[in-house]
């Protein structure tokens, strides 16, 4: 089996035309809203806080079916997210709704100094993540959150690549002591895995074989390092992807163990190529394993408005870049002597 | 200009934007509908500034901090020459510098605005550099009020009051509409002109669709000698047509083929109201 918790119909689409074409898709931060529910239901410490985005995130159903656990702090996110720490201290488990941009820079410094330096239990649900807001434009594109989460300590830093794992990371999180940073995506991507996707915080998954290289991706790119492999596959290279899905604590073992065995990496991230995936691999290798290495990502510049497939595609994203990639690492790996 | 043209301008206007949103398929259509008439009013017949003025130090500054009403702006700017009408017809389209918030790409626009909280503390900003220059420009901002949550303004109006910048003028587009409801029920802000006066404004409030009032309060700028000015636009959201008027959804909901043709319809009847009376 070269595949592992894919669906059957995302595999048979991987080297179609449009591989996106027919397949069920959902944007994760609608994921979060249906998950936040259930988890609810099971657990009474559940709150969740809001600052006027609840439509657009949907967890205006949350705010529905429990009026009493929902808070809504207007357009103040440092406000809320400081809010979440005092309830932390009491025992609740906030979810702070908010977009990336929002809960990751306008509220930093609540999340740094209010909730990570005192280890509060609170989870931020950021939705808008990457470059996946198109019609919005900069202002709304969180293309450097993961890099600024990371960099916080004892933070959690986690980015689904599907609403399946979105779900699995939402319920995973209340039972993670500490804070935990959930990213979602704006815009629909499709559903990739099977129910069975081992999911564990902190626990990479390999969901492809391969030999000759390793593509390690998260979130919305994930798709794109499966498209890319099944494509390559065709011209002879046999590419590994891992799904990273947690960011931090990077899974050291999961991705050294790949790069032993192929030889060669490319990391693929919709968000800057400093401080995020491509970094927290390539420092992982540099100490222990020094390969080639590719970094897909956003590169030093902002974007502009426009259809989210042709936004990440015109800043080097999707997966022909991918498959570019590979082959420069393939280029540059030691030709093995036999 | 008369109040007259103003008011045709306004219903020109209001045709403009609900079609570029159409047109393009995204935008927010309830708060541009609101501030329309505050925008007109600012760029025909209170601010000195124009595209023949635009590097001139002592042109008058606009900040719109409710960036996300970008339709607006890009359409009275549009009108005022900064730019080609047809420029418009790009909105939102991969690769346009008409994005869906403003930037400086566009001429005549300041700076780049579209997170909430921004433009006040930016206005504050530029009227201390007047004041250091001695320069005799005034600063204009535009916020919404639902905005007002952002605890940066109100850091901002303790700046404004504090160095008493009398050529800071500060409007809010009290639509009384945020995104998720109404203002009262999310997080209340009344009394809210007591607490600008509180802050140190001088507060006036006047019709912020009514081109006539709008003129005659922004033309009476500063309110008070010493301190900021502080405008609460009492707005209708959605203003201009029947079925977007005071409903929520309408936030950023964009008008279909059906409904900017009836939308089209009923500012037609008021050019012409407008025209007999
Ligand atoms: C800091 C920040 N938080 C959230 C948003 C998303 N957002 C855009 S418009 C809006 C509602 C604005 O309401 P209001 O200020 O009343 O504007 P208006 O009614 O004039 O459209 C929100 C929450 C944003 N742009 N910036
Ligand atoms: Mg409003």
């Amino acid at each position: 089996m070269t595949y592992h918790y894919i669906r059957p119909e995302v595999i048979a689409n991987l080297s179609a035309d449009d591989p996106f074409a027919g397949l069920k898709a959902q944007a994760t931060r609608h994921a979060y809203a249906e998950a936040i529910i259930e988890l609810a239901e099971e657990n009474p410490n559940v709150v969740v806080l809001d600052a006027d985005v609840s439509k657009s995130i949907k967890t205006n159903q949350f705010a529905e079916k429990f009026p009493e656990r929902s808070f809504n702090f207007g357009i103040a996110e440092q406000n809320m997210m400081a809010a979440a720490a005092g309830m932390a201290t009491t025992g609740l488990i906030p979810y702070v709704s908010t977009y990336a941009v929002f809960a990751s820079m306008r509220a930093l410094d609540q999340l740094r100094n209010s909730i990570h330096y005192p280890g509060l239990n609170v989870k931020v649900a950021a939705s808008h993540s990457g470059i996946t807001p198109g019609p919005d434009g900069v202002t709304h594109q969180a293309q450097e959150d993961l890099s600024l989460l990371r960099a916080v300590a004892n933070s959690t830093v986690i980015a689904g690549a599907d609403s399946v794992t979105t779900k699995m990371a939402v319920k995973a999180a209340a039972d993670w002591e500490g804070p935990v940073y959930l990213s979602f995506t704006r815009d629909p991507v499709p559903l990739i895995y099977t129910d069975d996707f081992p999911y564990q915080i902190g626990k990479a998954v390999t969901v492809r074989d391969g030999d000759d290289v390793t593509i390690v991706a998260l979130r919305d790119l994930v798709m794109h390092a499966l498209i890319a492999a099944e494509r390559l596959a065709a011209e002879g290279i046999s590419a590994r992807v891992i799904d990273c899905h947690t960011l931090k604590p990077l899974d050291e073992e999961t991705i050294l163990q790949a790069a032993r065995e192929t030889g060669g990496v490319v990391t693929a991230e919709n968000n800057v190529i400093f401080g995020g995936l491509g970094s927290a691999v390539a420092e992982l290798l540099v100490e222990n394993h020094p390969i080639p290495m590719e970094r897909i990502g956003v590169r030093d510049t902002f974007a502009e408005s426009g259809p989210y497939m042709d936004l990440i595609h015109k800043y080097g994203l999707t997966y022909p870049h991918i498959m570019d990639a590979v082959k420069q690492v393939l280029a540059r790996k030691t030709p093995v002597t036999a | 200009m008369t109040e007259h043209e103003l008011k045709q301008k306004s219903i020109a206007y209001r045709k403009t934007i609900l079609t570029i949103i159409n047109q393009c398929g995204a935008g927010h259509t309830g708060g541009s509908l609101s501030c329309v008439d505050i925008l007109n009013v600012l760029y025909n017949a209170v601010m000195n500034v124009s595209p023949a003025n635009f590097d001139d130090p002592n042109r008058d500054r606009y900040i719109q901090s409710k960036g996300h009403s970008v339709e607006a702006l890009y359409t009275v700017l549009a009108d005022r020459g900064f730019f080609p009408t047809s420029g418009l017809d790009t909105l939102n389209t991969y690769q346009s510098h008409f994005i869906g918030h403003p930037t400086r790409k566009i001429p005549g626009i300041e700076q780049n605005t579209g997170a909430l909280g921004h433009g006040l503390p930016l206005a504050v900003g530029i009227a201390l550099s007047a004041k250091l220059d001695e320069r005799p420009y005034r600063v204009f901002t535009l916020l919404g009020d639902g905005e007002l949550t952002e605890g940066s303004n109100w850091e901002a109006s303790m700046t404004a009051a504090h160095y008493q910048l009398d050529n800071l003028i500060v409007i809010v587009d009290r639509n009384t509409l945020q995104i998720t409801g109404p203002t009262e029920d999310v997080v209340a802000l009344e009394p809210l002109a007591s607490k600008f006066e509180a802050f140190g404004y001088a507060v006036r409030s006047c019709d912020g669709n009514d081109v006539g009032e709008l003129q005659r309060t922004l033309s009476d700028v500063p309110f008070a000698p010493g301190k900021p000015s502080l405008l609460v636009a009492n707005t209708v959201k959605g203003k201009g047509v029947s079925f977007i008027e005071n409903q929520v959804g309408w936030h950023h909901h964009v008008p279909t083929a059906d409904e900017l043709t009836q939308a089209l319809g009923e500012l037609d009847r008021a050019q012409q109201l407008l025209k007999v009376g």
